[in-house]
């Protein structure tokens, strides 16, 4: 059976060209970088090349980019180091829709004394700056939010939460996995202190993140050790990994356009079919500025799981925010905090495509889901005085 | 993923029974949207109103709620009320090749919903599940807010499936898996459900047969005497057990410990509580 992949926002598939780029650093190139010889010496000019590369996708310079081995330890090195920036500082702030690898790391602080404020979102899943204009203060050591949502694609002001955050002294991180390759950065214009990434969400391989951490931002490294990346994150570098990183970088400068056009429009179809074509149906997220390859839909009276195993059958890979496929018991905690009414938490589904994405997949999609929804609501035993009229 | 046998994917993929009966005798109803999951069933019973006829159902829910339900109306048909209520969620479980544990308490929500129905029709009180706040008349006290869930009902759920921590109590009901503030409570119960179990086995010594006893003293070393030497690094083995002395050899940290002669007390009154007040504990080299 061939997969129609539309779960880019979990991972993303290796393009072939990074794999090339990266596949000589194991058998053959395999110096370590720090060595003196010549032989350690030729994959350093590598790894050069590859922090260059992220810096431009960034538009920052390259002595701000730490290679790290993932989005989640990115965001935990962010925070660590501004707590030991500000000793004196007990307060952090976030949000409530923030990926795990931050909201989990803050509620860990939170029982070692740290004071968490968790901002809420709308119905749309968008930020009140001025709820974080209010809330930031003298002791607030760092805020940290998300640039785009995973489940929903929601866009966050970030420039404008930045901005705020700085006036009150204290250092700014966003999550930017998601964000980075699908919309346009520059850091060079910016008010943000740390950036992280993730290489596996922009068809890099998994086991390689990157730090952004701008120049004169104080910090202290989470890994110590040898003196790798400018003694910001120790331990000997994953060299493969990094320069697929570049490769994955420099790869998605040229595909932003493709982003933002061609691959804005298959979503954008896929949206308006299924919305024409299920009723009963709402868009997570709709109402606001949103990832260009993200689709967030839920369905009413019918389950998030049924779904996901019937579009399975087919060959089609999404992901839901129902609980029953993360194996809790609630609906996501972005969803909650968005407040999406209870007769459709559980069936949301969320479709997120990459320049791998055809047009054929999409219709895959307009095909396979109206007739299992009418399934599933046919076995529900809810619905019926909504759904028959 | 989740590891889903082939049989609760065949009964996902192809459910058997579903809908509704017009002219049902009796229907069951558990859950509701807000909980993630519901079930509807139906039954319909035989002329002299002994035998289930006919089952069907409608299922709000993930793969092996769909399933569960599927299974249960296969297995209800054919039965008269009375071995119905008999049939328990592990053995929904089992007729699905097996659940994943998180997902036992799709095994229960269909036994509950069995219960409802036979209990609506008989026109007795609906049991005390109050999973499904929306329509089950619960008794007892409250314990999971966020999924309605009644002491009542946990103790029963824990009682019947052998539950030991909270963690099960979740996968099997889902109490405890939302706002996680009842988890203290639930840990209340678990232990007083084992306090009535150990009640229960210390009023019976009297009447044991030796082959009752045999197993009794075989069931408290396993779950009451060995997990507390493992906590210690020790270990024990049951060598012979002659009428009411208990032959043991002693493993790991206790074999040749200085103070075995102390464990060797420990493990006699454990079995005298337990099991029988006669019971003498004798270490040997095994």
């Amino acid at each position: 059976m061939r997969e129609i992949y539309l779960d880019n926002n979990a991972t993303t598939k290796v393009d072939e060209r990074v794999f090339e780029e990266m596949r000589p650093y194991f058998c053959e190139l395999y110096g370590n970088p720090s060595s003196m010889h010549f032989f350690g010496g030729q994959v350093q000019k590598k790894v050069d090349e590859a922090r260059a590369r992220v810096a431009s996708l960034l538009g920052a310079l390259p002595d701000e980019i730490v290679f790290t081995a993932c989005g989640t330890e990115s965001d935990n090195a962010a925070i660590r180091s501004a707590l030991e920036v500000f000793p004196e500082k007990r307060h952090i702030i976030t949000s409530r829709v923030e990926h795990p690898a931050v909201l989990t790391q803050c509620r860990n602080l939170s029982k070692r004394g740290y004071r968490i404020t968790e901002l809420n979102v709308d119905g749309n899943g968008q930020l009140d700056l001025n709820e974080l204009e209010r809330l930031v203060d003298e002791d607030t050591a760092i805020v940290s939010l998300m640039y785009a949502n995973n489940e929903t694609g929601v866009i966050f002001p970030i420039e404008e939460a930045a901005k705020i955050v700085k006036k009150k002294g204290a250092l700014f991180h966003t999550d930017a996995v998601q964000a980075v390759g699908k919309i346009p950065l520059n850091m060079a214009e910016s008010a943000i202190d740390m950036l992280s990434l993730s290489g596996h969400k922009l068809h890099a391989p998994k086991g390689v993140g990157v730090l952004y951490v701008r120049r004169g931002t104080p910090f202290r490294p989470m890994l110590v050790g040898g003196h790798q990346e400018r003694g910001r994150r120790a331990g000997t570098e994953n060299t493969a990994s990094i320069i697929a990183m570049g490769k994955a970088c420099q790869l998605a400068e040229q595909y932003m356009a493709d982003e933002a056009g061609r691959v804005r429009e298959m979503r954008d179809r896929l949206e308006r079919e299924l919305t024409a074509l299920i009723p009963n149906t709402r868009i997570n997220g709709g109402g606001t500025e949103r990832l260009p390859n993200t689709l967030s839909i839920a369905m009413e009276f019918v389950e998030g799981e049924g779904i996901l195993l019937l579009l399975s059958e087919k060959g089609i890979c999404a992901s839901s925010g129902s609980a029953c496929t993360s194996g809790s018991l609630e609906p996501s905690h972005v969803l909650r905090a968005m407040g999406v009414p209870f007769t459709c938490a559980h069936g949301s589904i969320r479709f997120s495509l990459s320049r791998f994405t055809t047009d054929d997949d999409i219709d895959a999609v307009i095909e396979a889901l109206p007739p299992i929804i009418s399934r599933l609501r046919a076995m529900s035993p809810f619905g019926r005085e909504f759904l028959n009229k | 993923m989740w590891d889903y046998t082939d049989k609760v994917k065949e009964h996902f993929l192809n459910p058997r029974n579903v809908g509704e009966i017009t002219d049902a005798d009796a229907v069951g109803e558990v859950g509701s949207l807000a909980c993630g999951d519901a079930l509807k069933l139906f039954i319909k019973l035989d002329e002299n109103k002994e035998r289930i006829v006919d089952a069907k159902f409608q299922t709000f829910g993930c793969g092996s709620a769909i399933a569960s339900s599927s299974a249960l109306t296969e297995m209800v048909k054919g039965k008269t009320l009375d071995e119905a209520l008999e049939i328990t969620n592990q053995q929904i479980a089992d007729f699905l090749g097996g659940l994943p544990e998180e997902k036992m308490h799709c095994s229960v929500m269909g036994q509950e919903a069995l219960e409802a129905a036979i209990a609506k029709y008989r026109g007795v009180e609906a049991p005390a599940h109050g999973h499904g706040h929306d329509h089950v008349e619960t008794e007892g006290e409250l314990v999971c807010k966020c999924f309605g869930l009644t002491d009542v009902f946990l103790k029963k759920v824990i009682a019947s499936n052998k539950l030991t921590t909270a963690e099960q109590v979740t996968h099997f009901t889902k109490a405890g898996g939302a706002c996680g503030g009842c988890i203290p409570k639930i840990k209340e119960l678990i232990a007083e459900v084992l306090g009535e179990e150990k009640k229960v086995a210390a009023e019976k010594p009297t009447k044991l047969t030796n082959l009752r006893k045999m197993q009794l003293i075989q069931e408290t070393l396993e779950n009451e005497v060995r997990p507390q030497l493992w906590a210690d690094g020790g270990d024990l083995e049951l060598i012979d057990i002659d009428g009411s002395n208990v032959q043991v050899a002693f493993r790991k940290a206790c074999a040749g410990c200085a103070s075995s002669g102390y464990t060797a007390k420990f493990v006699e009154q454990k079995l005298r509580e337990m099991v029988s007040p006669d019971i003498t504990v004798q270490e040997v080299q095994g």
